[in-house]
């Protein structure tokens, strides 16, 4: 009886939850890669002859576990450290299945812990629980692979010094450890987003991946957690027009002009059902409400029909939650949308009179967008070059450029 | 991917630092890792290099051909092996490489292999 086994697609559902496992096990970030590897040398040379087994993941973490301890047991000969982890790894009872479904938390909070460098949390949260190559993760944020793979290593190194604990943290502790997982998915994300429409098709899909992430923390996380839920439904929202944002020469295309039936339908129900149960709870979080604002937009049939008084109040509340000059720049705009441009005009020159932002291009370009439409051309024209000159991005320049030449 | 891992160490002070004893344990320990790495399915090849100054050193210019002795550079750490080995990516052939226990007394350079592009033939 000859069975055909895909191991490639075995690799491709259950190496990171095998590998999160084997971390635990093994408590070494390199030998529990070592290990998988050889797991899985193992599983190709037996499951076609033997056929599949029952539950791969476990026959994975077992046959990885024993040649892990096979191996320290060789160099045992020589070395008396792995003498001791030999026969520690011996002793230890075998793994229960209940503790494997948080192996997977546990690798995310320790790649994203506050100890390790906030540069390294990222590529090492491609790398160990999305399975994105060193190469990959340096490609997709136009860094050479050696800077990655150094970060990489300092990170592990980083791990190991300070023997930092492969856990689900405390309830107490919880929040502040979710917060900095939070910002490491979004900035997987925003670089994603954020990436020119003609180089991302080289570039890894960075958003997907955030979303994947996010997706895996909702389902894994023992209680529904509002930040998580806003994050997912925050990324769903804005991943929903990915294909509206550029036009055919790669050039942006503002909310205001997208074609709306470009936009994911599914991905906005499902953000937009997750927003209807954060709005269910007594108390918003920042992501939450930033995904309430990416919702009005997502149901809007068209830019006039986007309800802006709605949004407004959703940029008071988040003003309460963080008071920073970009959120009160977003709200500005959106006065702009509900009262006119001499309203949001001067609510931006409250920002820059504060002296915030100075250097920020996006209050340059939204200023100089309501100059235009007061007819203040001089001013309009002063404050596109203002933003032109602190923009590095090709498409963005090309659209700021035209805006100028349009004056 | 493929990466070569090039062991660069000065072997006049190795050797002279090692005790006999403890030169048999790292050609032990070297050919026992280069054993591990096949059975993991990493090595492609591996081989140790007689000493620098056995190198010959050629070039052609002007059609000529000429042979001097090496070793090419004059630096204290002379490469004295490479192992060629097939890994998931970059952070996992500095872990192979780190495992290699020449890495202990000398440097191991990782280079990734560089495919060269496949050119038609220009003569038609």
């Amino acid at each position: 009886m000859s069975r055909r086994v895909d191991i490639e697609a075995v690799w491709r559902t259950e190496s990171r939850r095998v590998l999160a496992t084997l971390i635990r096990l093994l408590r070494d970030f390199d030998r529990a890669e070592e290990a998988l590897n050889d797991a899985f040398l193992a599983a190709a040379e037996q499951w076609p002859r033997d056929g599949m087994p029952a539950n791969p993941r476990a026959w994975l973490v077992s046959a990885g576990r024993f040649k892990a301890i096979d191996k320290l047991r060789r160099k045992a000969r020589f070395d008396v450290v792995a003498a001791e982890l030999a026969l520690e790894e011996e002793a230890q009872m075998p793994p229960e299945t209940e503790a494997i479904a948080d192996d997977q938390l546990r690798l995310i909070f320790v790649c994203c812990h506050p100890e390790v460098p906030a540069d390294a949390r990222i590529a090492m949260t491609l790398r160990e629980t999305c399975g994105l190559m060193t190469e990959e993760i340096a490609a997709a944020f136009l860094a050479k692979p050696t800077a990655i793979a150094q970060r990489i290593v300092r990170a592990k190194n980083r791990i190991r010094e300070l023997q930092l604990p492969y856990e689900v943290p405390e309830p107490q502790d919880l929040a502040e450890r979710l917060d900095a997982v939070l910002r490491t998915i979004y900035l997987i994300f925003n670089e994603g987003y954020a990436a020119s429409h003609g180089a991302s098709l080289l570039r890894a899909d960075l958003c997907a991946e955030a979303i994947r992430l996010g997706r895996l923390l909702v389902a894994l996380l023992p209680n529904p957690d509002a930040e998580v839920e806003g994050l997912l439904a925050l990324m769903l929202l804005q991943h929903s027009r990915r294909d509206a944002r550029t036009d055919a020469a790669g050039d942006l295309v503002l909310i205001a002009d997208q074609d709306r039936r470009l936009w994911d339908r599914a991905e906005i129900a499902e953000g937009v059902a997750l927003v209807n149960r954060l709005l269910a709870r007594p108390e918003l979080t920042a992501y939450g409400i930033e995904a309430a604002i990416a919702a009005q937009h997502a149901i809007a049939a068209s830019p006039d029909a986007t309800n802006w008084g709605e949004i407004v109040k959703l940029y008071d509340l988040l003003l309460r939650a963080d008071a920073s000059p970009i959120v009160m720049l977003n709200r500005a705009v959106a006065i702009a949308m509900r009262d006119g441009p001499e309203a949001g005009l001067s609510e931006m020159e409250a920002i820059r009179q504060r002296g915030a932002l100075a250097e920020f291009r996006y209050l340059h370009a939204a200023r100089a967008d309501l100059l235009r439409r007061l007819g203040r051309t001089q001013e309009a024209r002063e404050a596109y070059a203002a933003a032109l000159a602190l923009t590095h991005q090709a498409a963005e320049q090309r659209f700021l450029e035209g805006r100028l030449r349009e004056l | 991917m493929l990466y070569v891992c090039l062991v660069h160490f000065d072997d006049k002070q190795v050797f002279s630092r090692l005790s006999e004893t403890e030169k048999r344990e790292l050609d032990i320990a070297s050919t026992g890792y280069d054993r591990e790495l096949a059975a993991s399915g990493n090595l492609i090849r591996a081989q140790a290099l007689q000493a620098p100054e056995s190198a010959v050193l050629v070039r052609v210019r002007d059609g000529k051909i000429s042979a001097t002795d090496g070793p090419f550079l004059e630096t204290k750490e002379q490469l004295g092996g490479f192992i060629l080995i097939e890994a998931r990516d970059l952070n996992d052939a500095i872990r192979i490489a780190g495992g290699i226990p020449l890495a202990r007394h000398g440097t191991i350079e990782v280079r990734p292999i560089y495919q060269v592009p496949q050119h038609e033939n220009a003569a038609s």
